[in-house]
C-alpha cells in the first residue's frame, strides 16, 4: 500500500472526511436555501442570491462593498480576530458536550453550566475592589470561581442519573431553565445593572469597568480592530489538558470505561456512580470556563433578564463537539469553523436583505448529518451496504 | 376561579397532547427528543395559513357577517395543517432513526435546532420582524368563543359551568382533549395499539409475529409528528395570540418530563399535564388570581417575587421525577434501532 492509500485508509482520516462531508453537505444546503428564498423573492433577484451564496461559502473573507456596490474580498483582519474570539466559548462549551460524550452521557446541560458560570465570572469580577487586588488576579479568582460554579451546576444532573437513575437529557434541561431563571432573579435589581450609561440597564456593565480584562497577548495588534484575546489561546490549552487527562491517564480511562458500559466497568471495580458525577462536573466547570472567557473579555456586556431564551453557545456546543466525534483538539477546530458560520451570518445580515438564521440552519443541518456519519464512513470504506452489520449507535435508554 | 381553570386549560392543553405525542413515538420504540422543534413548525405553519387565508380573503365575509360557524371551522382546518406540518417534518427524524439507524438523540437535537432556525429565517425574511402575526384582528376576535357567540348579553350570568366551560374559551382545547381520549383508547384498547406497543418492547418477537416494525415506527413517529405539530398551534393560538416567533417556551421539553413523570400512560400524563398546567399558570399569572372570587390577589399579596413562581414548573419537575424514578418504566427498546438478527 503506498502512503497515500495508507492515510486514506486510517480511521482518524475517515472520521475527518466524514465531517468534512458533512459540513458541505450543510454549507450547500444553506447555499440552496439562500437561493430558492432569493429567486422567490423580487427584492433579492438573482444578483442579491448569487451575492448570498458567495458569503456563505467565504464570508469571512469579505471585506464589504466597493464604491460601485460590489463585493470585495480579502484579508479581513477584523472578521477574522472576531472569528477567534468567537470561538472561544464554543470551543470549551464544545469540549463541555464532548467530555460528557465519551462518558456516554448527553450534556445537553451546557447552556445551563455557562449561565451559572457568566453569574459566578461577572459577580466576583465586578464587586472585588480593584483598587486594593492586583487586577489579574481578580481575573484569576473570577475564572476559577465561574468554574466551580459550572462544576457544582453540571454535577446536579449527573447526581441525579447516578442517584435517582433520572435520564440526564431531561434533568439538563430543567437544569437549564432553572439556571436562566436564578441568573435573572440573582441580577433583577442588583448593582451590577449598567445605570451609569444611557439606556443599559438592561445590560450588566462590562467587566473593564472594575478594570477587568483579559489579557490581549498582541493579538489585537495581529487582528486590528477586533475583539481578539488570550481567551483562545487558554481554550486551546484547556483542549491539550482534556485530551490529555482523557486518553493518558486512569481517570481519563475510567470515564470512557462508565461510557462504554457502565456495568461492565462496575464489575472491573470501577465506581460508576462517582464517575458520572464527576464526568458531569468536569463537563460543567468547562461550560462555565467558555462563558467566563467571553464575559471577562472586558467588551462584552450580558442582557441579564434571559429567564425566557438559553444562551445559543450552550447548545452550539453540541455541533461543535458532534463534528469533532468528540476528540477535545479536534473540537478547538470545530469551534473556529462554528464561530466562523457566525461572522458570515453577521456579515450576510449586514451586507444583504438575508439574516444571520440562515447559520443556524446549516449548523442544524450539520447536526443532522453527523447523525448518520455512521453511513457516510460506510460509504467510505467502499463495502457494500448490506455486508455491514449496522453498529448499535443508540446508547442505552435511560 | 373559572379564570383559574381556563388559564389552567390554556397550559395544560398543549402539554398534554405533546406529552401523547412522545408517548406514540416512545412507544413504537423511538425516542422523540424533536418534539419542542416540532411544535415550533408546526405553530409556524399553522399559523402561515391563518395569516394567508386572511391574506386572500376567505373568511373575511363569514368573519364580516359574524357566522362563528365558518370562523371555527377555520380554526380547526389550521390545526389539521399544522398537524399536518408536524408530520412531515418528523419524517426527517423516522428516516434518520429507522432507516439509517442514526442516534435518536443526536436526530432529535438536530430537528430542534432546525426548527427555530428555519422558521426565524424564513419569518425575518417574509416580515422583516421577529414575530409572524396575523394579517388582521387578533385570536381573541377570530377564535374565541364569547358568550356574544351565542348571542347572550355581555353582563348575563351564565352559571359557574357556563362561565367556566363557554365563555372565552377556544374550540381547540376540547378537539385536543377529544383527540387525547380517542388516541389514548387506540394505544390500549384495540389491535393497532397493541402491535405499536409491542414494537417498543420487543421489536424482535413483534416481527416474529407478522409484524412490520419499520411500518409500525413510522407510524408512531408520525402520529407524534402530527400531534405535536398540532399541540404547537394551538399552544400559540391560545397563549401568544396566534403568532410564531420561533419559539414555545420549552413546552416541548416540559412535555418530555410529564410524559416520563406519567411513566408512558396516558391517564397519568393528563394528571401530569393537570399538575405542570397549574404550576405554569401560577407563574404566568399570580398577581392577577383571585382564586375565591373575594377581590384578595393574595399570591401576589404574600410578597414571593415573581422569580419564585416562574422556577416552580422546573424545580417540582425535577423534584417529582425524583421521587416517581424508582417506579418508571421506560418502553425497553426505546432508542435502540431495530436489527433484525438481534434477540
Amino acid at each position: 500500500m503506498s502512503g497515500i492509500k495508507k492515510f486514506f485508509a486510517k480511521d482518524g482520516t475517515k472520521s475527518v472526511i466524514s465531517s468534512l462531508i458533512s459540513i458541505l453537505i450543510g454549507l450547500v444546503f444553506g447555499a440552496i436555501v439562500v437561493f430558492i428564498v432569493g429567486m422567490s423573492k423580487k427584492t433579492i433577484g438573482v444578483k442579491g442570491a448569487w451575492e448570498g451564496v458567495r458569503l456563505i461559502f467565504f464570508g469571512v473573507l469579505n471585506t464589504g462593498r466597493s464604491a460601485t456596490g460590489a463585493l470585495t474580498w480579502g484579508f479581513n483582519a477584523s472578521n477574522l480576530g472576531n472569528m477567534l474570539f468567537r470561538s472561544t466559548p464554543v470551543i470549551l462549551t464544545g469540549l463541555s458536550v464532548a467530555v460528557a460524550f465519551k462518558t456516554g452521557l448527553f450534556n445537553i446541560g451546557a447552556p445551563g453550566q455557562y449561565l451559572m458560570g457568566t453569574l459566578a465570572s461577572l459577580a466576583l469580577a465586578l464587586s472585588l475592589p480593584s483598587d486594593k487586588l492586583p487586577t489579574w488576579l481578580i481575573w484569576i479568582i473570577a475564572f476559577v470561581g465561574a468554574m466551580a460554579a459550572g462544576a457544582i451546576w453540571g454535577a446536579i444532573p449527573g447526581l441525579m442519573k447516578a442517584v435517582f437513575n433520572i435520564n440526564e437529557v431531561i434533568a439538563c434541561i430543567m437544569t437549564n431553565w432553572i439556571a436562566a431563571n436564578l441568573v435573572t432573579w440573582f441580577f433583577d435589581g442588583s448593582a451590577f445593572c449598567n445605570v451609569e450609561e444611557y439606556g443599559k440597564t438592561g445590560y450588566i456593565y462590562k467587566t473593564s469597568f472594575n478594570n477587568v480584562a483579559t489579557a490581549k497577548f498582541g493579538l489585537d495588534k495581529l487582528f486590528a480592530g477586533s475583539q481578539a484575546n488570550a481567551g483562545i489561546l487558554i481554550a486551546t490549552l484547556l483542549a491539550v489538558v482534556m485530551y490529555i487527562v482523557m486518553n493518558k491517564t486512569t481517570l481519563g480511562y475510567q470515564l470512557k470505561a462508565c461510557g462504554s458500559n457502565r456495568h461492565a466497568a462496575r464489575y472491573a471495580g470501577i465506581k460508576d456512580k462517582r464517575n458520572i458525577v464527576l464526568s458531569m462536573a468536569i463537563a460543567g466547570s468547562l461550560a462555565a470556563a467558555g462563558s467566563a472567557l467571553y464575559w471577562l473579555s472586558g467588551n462584552t456586556e450580558f442582557f441579564w433578564s434571559t429567564y425566557q431564551s438559553l444562551p445559543g453557545d450552550g447548545f452550539n456546543g453540541i455541533p461543535v463537539a458532534l463534528l469533532a466525534l468528540n476528540n477535545p483538539i479536534g473540537v478547538v477546530f470545530a469551534g473556529i469553523f462554528m464561530a466562523m458560520l457566525n461572522i458570515v451570518g453577521m456579515q450576510l445580515s449586514n451586507l444583504t436583505a438575508y439574516n444571520e438564521y440562515i447559520t443556524d440552519v446549516i449548523i442544524a443541518v450539520i447536526v443532522y448529518m453527523s447523525a448518520f456519519s455512521l453511513v457516510i464512513r460506510m460509504l467510505l470504506n467502499g463495502r457494500p451496504k448490506k455486508e455491514k452489520a449496522p453498529k448499535k449507535s443508540g446508547k442505552e435508554a435511560n | 376561579m373559572s379564570f383559574l381553570i381556563q388559564q389552567t386549560l390554556l397550559f395544560m392543553v398543549p402539554l398534554m397532547i405533546v406529552a401523547l405525542a412522545g408517548c406514540f413515538a416512545e412507544r413504537s420504540g423511538i425516542i422523540n427528543l424533536a418534539l419542542e422543534g416540532i411544535m415550533i413548525f408546526g405553530a409556524f405553519i399553522g399559523v402561515l395559513f391563518v395569516r394567508i387565508m386572511q391574506e386572500k380573503e376567505v373568511f373575511e365575509a363569514a368573519k364580516s357577517a359574524g357566522r362563528w360557524g365558518s370562523l371555527q371551522f377555520f380554526e380547526i382546518l389550521a390545526m389539521l395543517i399544522a398537524g399536518l406540518a408536524g408530520a412531515i417534518f418528523s419524517l426527517l427524524l423516522a428516516f434518520a432513526a429507522i432507516n439509517l439507524k442514526a442516534d435518536q438523540t443526536i436526530g432529535g437535537t438536530a430537528l430542534n435546532m432546525l426548527a427555530p432556525a428555519l422558521v426565524l429565517f424564513l419569518v425575518r425574511i417574509m416580515v422583516n420582524q421577529n414575530t409572524l402575526m396575523m394579517a388582521k384582528g387578533d385570536a381573541a376576535s377570530w377564535f374565541m368563543i364569547k358568550k356574544s357567540t351565542f348571542g347572550i348579553d355581555k353582563k348575563t350570568d351564565i352559571g359557574f359551568l357556563g362561565e367556566t366551560l363557554i365563555n372565552k374559551v377556544y374550540i381547540a382545547t376540547y378537539i385536543c382533549i377529544l383527540i387525547y381520549i380517542i388516541l389514548a383508547v387506540i394505544l390500549y384498547k384495540t389491535k393497532f395499539g397493541l402491535r405499536l406497543r409491542s414494537c417498543g418492547e420487543n421489536p424482535q418477537a413483534a416481527d416474529s409475529l407478522g409484524i412490520n416494525v419499520v411500518k409500525m415506527r413510522y407510524i408512531g413517529v408520525v402520529i407524534s409528528g402530527f400531534l405535536a405539530g398540532m399541540g404547537g398551534f394551538v399552544y400559540a393560538l391560545t397563549s401568544s395570540n396566534c403568532s410564531a416567533n420561533g419559539d414555545v417556551a420549552g413546552f416541548g421539553f416540559l412535555a418530555l418530563a410529564v410524559m416520563i413523570f406519567g411513566n408512558w400512560k396516558p391517564l397519568n400524563i393528563a394528571g401530569g399535564a393537570l399538575l405542570f398546567g397549574l404550576f405554569k399558570c401560577i407563574a404566568a399569572c399570580y398577581s392577577t388570581l383571585d382564586i375565591n372570587g373575594d377581590g384578595v390577589f393574595w399570591l401576589a399579596e404574600i410578597g414571593i417575587s415573581t422569580h419564585v413562581y416562574r422556577l416552580l414548573p422546573y424545580v417540582i419537575t425535577l423534584l417529582v421525577l425524583a421521587f416517581t424514578s424508582k417506579q418508571s418504566r421506560a418502553p425497553k427498546a426505546e432508542g435502540i434501532p431495530y436489527d433484525k438478527g438481534k434477540r
